[in-house]
């Protein structure tokens, strides 16, 4: 099963080329990736659809937890299904789509590497593995929205797009390190049945609010919408592909896995109204445009908000509601995404007001785009009617509100009616309106997709209960954690639901006939609207964010580099400090009983030489005090029991005579450059910091948490390291690695001072 | 300042060097048991160089130790590394010391290892770290 | 004894971080000896000073565990010889960068960013 993932980058790394070597029929070559899967996951179908499950686990780093594992149950088995299937026509679509692009190849990289990450995203069992998955189709996505950069509206949209998803990816993030807390396991099907009562433990409140950060976000609920109509900046196969179909339900899905653990009653309140505020803010806007791209996308966020406001109402009806509305949504949303681009490329604009007429140069286009947007407003016989019908139920049935939460729903169906009417009907019927290109039918690549998507929609809603049987049943148990009872059907008998569903198909209708009064008007309402709206809060935090770092940067990094040593030590002592006195203490245990005279004298010497090479004048005292500081630490080593110490620190005393004096004399003397009050600070500073040292230092003399390790090598030497010398045995013997890898720094430090010497020799000649 | 021209400084060092030298070998065989070793005995010899070529210049002490102080850096990592080889020979983890005895004539024997030829790398790259410090630095002073 | 040399210690390390604030740079090479010297000595008071008794053993006799800590001295030894190696490079750094910038105030090198 890992394989299929893997494959699908390593596909994607021979896209450009594979692109190069087929030419013009690279879409179709390339769609047998996905058609692959599509072939490997039906056979799934089977043994999934008993309601058994498949977790297939490959180590990754064992020690923490993460391994590669992959779970295939209903839920990412219908996913999987989608991923693959609607990725074969977008992959032929766009090798239609772009023809002759000079970055096709490109293209085809980086939306078969999204495909495979998305694949991997709705598999994934580990929760870090899901994580990076879910950044890997962050990122692709980021590059597809941006894959037209030579338009700065892409790239900000790409960049919009990029900052809220990955914003909310790191809040996600916490969410799953918190979960995997609370269940004990990094994987989802270990939390989610560890037993342990997620609700009631103490760090719900923060997972959850995380959580849904993250899928939020991905989701592009209220008020993180607003990327995903901007986000419409995309190659239209991108559109349908990823801002429709799969990347923005990737929030969905998460909330869908994790419902079964996650559902309480804040839980249920958060998503309910997160996505009924969507859903109505969705539809408005929706009506308000008319560039068809950003309809369709406005009427997927709307979507989005129905399937996460599905999942907080949570009874059994809403959550066959919501499986039966995911996969009727992904039909034909992105059946009518990649109309939508065939009428722009063949017409040469997607401005709704701009066409008219062009049933008879692109009937079939015209009946496809019928079809598919009767799926949309949920006509029947279309699969979109079984989700309405069903919503309407869940709804009346559920009474969330009383029935506040119902009319909403009529009245956006009502919108939503409207929306399809304009998106089916005002292109293609009246009067033709002369358009930038003539029209014509557009090639079979481009219209493979709907027709498969749409003839899909229709089966399903004519056999609704074997496909229940087969798929969507298990995918139900996914979510819910049982079977529903409930029974899909195309015909429920004239009941309430078919009521609603009449009535706001009538109004819708009545509606539509005045779009060209209302779009203009709610699009000026919008425009006054926008000043207060979402978007408005990312704008005004972008600068912020800028205005902060700008402001830091020059509070911190100003380029005096004493400043930098300033905050460098406060920050330091302050952290080191705070942490002492908090977990030690101010205890000063003073002991100097244990002490002679001659070692007074060698302590007094070594103060005295230090405060004096850091007060002098001249530079040739404070290089001889130095002299004098390094023979008395020698002696302090040779005094307590440390002769190689001391030798050595002796001949490098020596030797760094000799460098100061090689070196230090070419460079000019001393001068005063600070000002008192600077000085005045930096003494405070360096005091406060031998304070902290001194404290910590006579602690850690006090204390011992554990016996050191050094009676082994006082033991072993003789034996193991057949040497007298504990301390060159340890050297060349026990820790010889070490000491390696320090004679490489030598080494490096000495190549160093090579290259810079010569590097002058060369500007010399130069 | 230099290419000192004290006739006593020269003498001295003349005659102080090979006994630094020596010394400095003395040192390094010894370590494994008293204190030295290949860190101290590198430090020795680089001062008797150093000290050479105070006295005499640092074109002197090229002619006299021939080779590139880098060639000795290059040659100390390698000792270094070499001493790894043995234990990899025998499989066992990498840089276990191994020990061989030759009897010498006499009752004598000589103790190799693979510590002392690790020892020796350190002894090399000292010496040539602080000679590659003091040549580079007194040529640019010519300059 | 090992309270007077943190008070030793802790001196060094005032006037190493005292020095490293200045803005000539010669002052930063007697800051950087200072701090590295505070370092070692630091490394070997928290292990406990030990008089008369170095880590050597004596032929044919068991090992003394009253002998001083082997390990931090380890650490010293290599410790001190690198860090003469680091401030060679850094005492050729900023000679370098004083030939280039021709100033010895910090200050003034954030100008010529050459």
């Amino acid at each position: 099963m890992l394989l299929t993932v893997m494959l699908g980058f390593v596909v994607a790394m021979a896209a450009p080329w594979l692109v190069k070597l087929s030419g013009r029929y690279s879409g179709w070559l390339l769609a047998l990736y996905p058609f692959s899967l599509v072939v490997y996951f039906a056979q799934w179908i089977p043994v999934i659809g008993q309601g058994h499950s498949q977790l297939t686990t490959y180590q990754w780093f064992p020690g923490l937890d993460i391994s590669l594992s992959l779970y295939l149950d209903g839920l990412s088995l219908l996913f999987a299904l989608l991923i693959s299937i609607i990725g074969t026509f977008v992959l032929i679509y766009a090798g239609s789509y772009l023809k002759g692009h000079k970055d096709l190849g490109r293209f085809y990289l980086i939306i078969i590497a999204f495909m495979a990450s998305m694949l991997g995203l709705v598999l994934a069992d580990n929760v870090i593995t899901l994580f990076v998955f879910w950044e890997l189709t962050s990122i692709t996505s980021y590059f597809l929205i941006g894959f037209q950069h030579e338009q700065a509206s892409a790239r900000k949209a790409a960049l919009q797009g990029l900052f809220v998803t990955v914003g909310g990816g790191l809040c996600l993030l916490a969410g799953f390190v918190l979960l995997a807390i609370m269940g004990g396991s990094y994987s989802i099907q270990g939390i989610l049945s560890s037993g342990v009562s997620l609700p009631e433990h103490g760090l719900y409140g923060a997972a959850l609010v995380l959580v849904l950060l993250g899928a939020f976000t991905k989701s592009a609920q209220f008020p993180f919408h607003f990327w995903l109509p901007n986000a419409m900046a995309a190659p239209t196969p991108v559109s349908a592909f990823l801002h429709s179909a799969t990347m923005v339900k990737a929030g969905v899905y998460l909330l869908a896995r994790l419902n079964p653990g996650m559902a309480s009653d804040l839980w249920s309140t958060i998503l309910t109204s997160v996505g009924a505020l969507t859903v109505i803010t969705a539809v408005v806007m929706a009506l308000s445009h008319r560039d068809m791209k950003k309809i369709l996308a406005y009427s997927t966020v709307m979507a989005l908000g129905t399937l996460v406001m599905l999942l907080g109402i949570g009874t059994e009806l809403a959550l066959t509601a919501f499986v039966v509305f995911l996969l009727a949504h992904s039909l034909y949303k992105g059946a009518l995404f990649m109309l939508a681009g065939a009428v722009d490329h063949a017409v040469g604009t997607k401005d709704l007001s701009e066409l008219s007429g062009l049933r008879k140069a692109m009937p079939v286009t015209a009946l496809l785009m019928l079809l598919a947007a009767m799926s949309l407003a949920g006509i029947p016989p279309l699969f979109g009617f079984i989700a309405k019908e069903l919503l309407f139920e869940s709804l009346l049935q559920a009474s969330v509100w009383g029935y506040g939460l119902l009319l909403l729903f009529v009245f956006s169906a009502i919108l939503l009616v409207a929306v399809a009417a304009a998106l089916a009907l005002k292109p293609f019927y009246g009067q033709y309106l002369a358009t930038p290109k003539t029209p014509h039918e557009p090639p079979v690549a481009e219209l493979l997709g709907p027709v498969v998507l749409i003839v899909m929609a229709l089966l399903l809603s004519l056999f609704a209960l074997p496909a229940q049987q087969w798929l969507l049943s298990s995918s139900m148990l996914a979510v819910a954690g049982y079977v529903p009872e409930v029974k899909l059907a195309l015909w429920h008998g004239v009941n309430m639901p078919l009521m609603l569903s009449a009535v706001s198909l009538v109004l819708g209708i009545m509606l539509w006939t005045q779009w060209h009064r209302v779009q203009p008007w709610l699009s000026r309402v919008i425009a006054q609207l926008s000043r207060f709206g979402p978007e408005r809060g990312y704008f005004k935090m972008m600068d912020g964010i800028t205005w902060s770092a700008s402001w830091q940067t020059r509070f911190l990094q100003n380029g005096v580099l004493g400043l930098y040593m300033v905050v460098l030590i406060l920050s330091t002592f302050l952290l080191a400090g705070y942490t002492f006195v908090r977990s030690y203490g101010l205890h000063f245990p003073l002991d100097v009983q244990d002490s002679y005279v001659y070692e007074w004298v060698v302590a007094f010497l070594l103060i005295v030489s230090a405060l004096f090479a850091s007060t002098t004048r001249y530079r040739l005292a404070a290089v001889a005090a130095m002299g004098v500081l390094g023979f008395a630490v020698a002696l302090t080593f040779i005094h307590f029991s440390a002769p190689d110490l001391g030798i050595t620190q002796l001949l490098v005393e020596t030797l760094t005579v000799i460098l100061l004096v090689l070196v230090l004399f070419k460079l000019p003397e001393f001068v005063q450059l600070s000002s008192p009050w600077e000085r005045a600070r930096d003494i405070v500073v360096a005091l406060f910091g031998g304070v902290v040292m001194l404290f910590i230092l006579v602690a850690a003399i006090d204390i011992q948490y554990f016996d050191s390790i050094s009676s082994y090598y006082i033991d072993n030497s003789e034996l193991l390291g057949y040497g007298r010398n504990i301390v060159n045995v340890i050297l060349v013997d026990f820790r010889v690695l070490d000491t390696l890898g320090e004679i490489f720094v030598l080494a490096l430090a000495a190549l160093g001072v090579l290259s810079m010497i010569k590097l002058r020799a060369e500007d010399r000649v130069k | 300042m230099m290419n000192s021209n004290t006739v006593i400084l020269r003498t001295a060092a003349m005659y102080l060097m090979p006994l630094q030298l020596l010394f400095s070998i003395f040192l390094l065989l010894r370590g494994h048991d008293e204190p030295g070793g290949g860190f101290i005995g590198g430090l020795v010899a680089a001062g008797a160089f150093v000290l050479f070529a105070f006295s005499y210049g640092s074109d002197a002490l090229r002619s006299l130790i021939r080779l590139d102080p880098r060639d000795l850096l290059g040659a100390g990592l390698l000792f270094g590394l070499a001493s790894a080889i043995p234990s990899l020979l025998r499989g066992e983890p990498l840089l276990t010391a191994q020990w061989w005895t030759i009897a010498l004539p006499g009752d004598a024997e000589l103790k190799l290892s693979s510590p002392l030829i690790f020892d020796i790398g350190v002894y090399l790259a000292v010496v040539g770290t602080i000679l590659t410090f003091v040549i580079q630095l007194m040529e640019a002073e010519h300059e | 004894m090992e309270v007077v040399m943190a008070f030793v210690v802790a001196t060094l390390f005032s006037c190493a971080l005292y020095m490293m604030m200045r803005r000539s740079i010669v002052k930063l090479v007697i800051g950087l000896i200072l701090l590295s010297n505070a370092a070692n000595l630091l490394i070997f008071v928290v292990s406990g000073l030990t008089r008369g008794a170095p880590p050597l053993i004596i032929e044919g006799v068991d090992p003394s565990p009253f002998v001083a800590d082997p390990l931090p001295q380890a650490l010293i030894l290599t410790a001190i010889v690198i860090s003469f190696g680091v401030l060679a490079f850094a005492v050729v750094l900023i000679r370098r960068a004083y030939e280039v910038v021709k100033t010895d105030d910090l200050d003034q090198m954030k100008d010529t960013d050459t």
